[in-house]
């Protein structure tokens, strides 16, 4: 045997790269741990092609795993498998001979970690959406000018300290309540329902603000679930959110009235600017002033113009009959026109000015009235022109009036 | 500063600012009569003086909510207690 040339037998048998891919493929589907295995890791390179197949790798810090989710597989997910999300994967291994790959042939996947996070979130956003919590017609505008906030929010952290020094240097009338709630972990979210709940409660609170500094997708979570959601779309007053940073969308954002992207931008929301409000209304009190000169520069042009005009329209009889509002007329139109007319009310010609320009017309709309005595139409300037049974027709600015006299009382002080 | 809790009925700020801001459109409208049109203007210049020593004198409390036996009530806050860094 030792003396024996090696036979062509006793060569290493020598495989084609099929035998030896099927070999393989044999060996590890015979592996019944290997039928139905288990897989966690994150999604890459994710294609979904025309046929309904969807390929995948699932990768982790050390190495990666190509994965096949076929069609009808893939209809029976909850979900449809991207880029970056974290899964368990289930299914049985092969090896795909055309690329001597070995795969997992995936039979259902199931999100894991931050995944299943972001999948609750788009499920709950769907649903909220859905009952139409996020209709732009629901938010409430928040008030210009607010007295009293409630800030509910941790008493640790930057948020608070930045919340108040902000809002103080920018609207120092602002009052805030602090209504402490944990922003972070299990019972955050009951807290915060909580917080919400005592915040609008408090007498004079307009507005809540619930804020959070920056954080993961878990540090935020509470802001997520369904049960604060819902106590923002309850809440009795505005709610505006600050939590996290810009970029930070969370279901609360998608409820609250208003959104500020950060808790320093809702203060800066909350409060008004104090110098520019200053100066708004300091330019309103110019224009106030400049408008009402111009108004008074107008009545003084307007009561030249008729004492200059009406003067000629008016039979003088009329005149007489006016006389006795005269004096009523002359105080009211001082009060009106004020200082601007005082130096022309002393002069006797701005008191002639003034008496031609009355019109008995306007006099009867301020409550005179002209009496005469029927039948004969004697216009009537004292008691003694009736008796007692007499008729006499009132004119007053809208029409006229017929009445009896039923008896007269002179007064002796009235003279004149 | 203006301690009362009992507040005199002041308008509110912003109503306040909108009666003003109304009375100068009207004013510049100028088609009021006289009397109304130095009504209004004796109106504003009330209002202006009482936004002005609003906003240079308002103050608001800064509180927190201290929840007890009793309930939940307000508590001045100390600056020292509002943190940061």
């Amino acid at each position: 045997m030792n003396a024996r040339l090696p036979s062509r037998q006793e060569q290493p048998y020598i495989f084609s790269v099929r035998q030896l891919t099927q070999y393989l493929r044999g060996l590890i589907e015979r592996d019944a741990a290997l039928r139905d295995v288990r897989v966690r890791g994150e999604i890459s390179n994710c294609r979904c092609f025309d046929s309904g197949h969807i390929y995948f790798t699932l990768k982790d810090e050390a190495s990666q795993l190509d994965c096949v989710l076929f069609r009808e597989e893939a209809a029976l997910q909850d979900f449809v498998p991207r880029q970056g999300l974290k899964v368990v994967a289930r299914g049985r291994l092969t090896i795909y001979e055309r690329r001597g790959q070995y795969q997992l042939v995936v039979s259902e996947l199931k999100a894991d970690g931050i995944g299943a996070l972001w999948l609750a979130f788009e499920a709950l956003k769907k649903k909220l959406d859905a009952e139409g919590l996020f209709r732009p017609d629901r938010k409430r505008p928040l008030p210009r000018f607010l007295e009293r906030v409630a800030l509910v929010t941790s008493t640790d952290g930057a948020v608070l300290h930045d919340f108040v020094t902000i809002s103080r240097a920018r609207w120092p009338a602002l009052s805030i309540l602090v209504v402490p709630a944990l922003v972070t972990g299990e019972a955050a979210a009951p807290g915060i329902v909580r917080a919400l709940a005592l915040a609008q409660a408090q007498p004079g609170v307009q507005a809540i603000v619930l804020a959070r500094g920056g954080g993961s997708l878990e540090e935020l979570w509470a802001f997520n679930t369904e049960a604060v959601a819902r106590a923002i779309a309850g809440c009795g007053v505005p709610v505006v959110s600050a939590i996290g940073h810009e970029t930070d969308y969370t279901i609360s954002d998608f409820v609250a009235d208003v959104r500020a992207p950060t808790p320093t931008a809702a203060a800066m929301l909350l409060a008004p600017d104090r110098a520019q409000v200053m100066s708004q209304v300091a330019t309103w009190r110019q224009r106030a002033s400049r408008a009402l000169s111009r108004r008074l520069a107008m009545a003084e042009r307007e009561l030249s113009l008729l004492s200059s005009r009406r003067v000629i329209a008016q039979p003088l009889t009329l005149l007489n009959e006016a006389q006795q509002g005269l004096d009523d007329l002359a105080a009211s139109a001082k009060q009106a026109i004020g200082a601007l007319l005082q130096a022309r009310a002393d002069s006797a010609a701005a008191v002639h000015g003034r008496l031609t320009a009355l019109n008995p017309a306007s006099i009867l709309a301020r409550g005179y009235a002209i009496v005469e005595r029927m039948p004969d139409r004697v216009l009537v300037r004292s008691v003694t022109q009736f008796a007692q049974g007499d008729e006499a027709d009132i004119k007053l600015h809208d029409g006229r009036a017929s009445c009896r006299i039923t008896h007269t009382r002179k007064e002796e002080h009235e003279q004149g | 500063m203006n301690k009362d809790s009992k507040k005199p009925p002041d308008p509110t700020f912003e109503k306040a600012l909108e009666r003003l801001e109304e009375i100068v459109a009207r004013l510049e409208q100028g088609e009021e009569g006289l009397d109304r049109a130095v009504g209004l203007f004796e109106e504003g210049m009330k209002l202006f003086r009482h936004c002005e020593r609003r906003l240079k004198e308002a103050r608001g409390k800064i509180e927190k909510l201290v929840e007890g036996a009793e309930g939940a009530h307000a508590e001045p806050m100390a600056p020292e207690e509002l943190g940061g860094e």
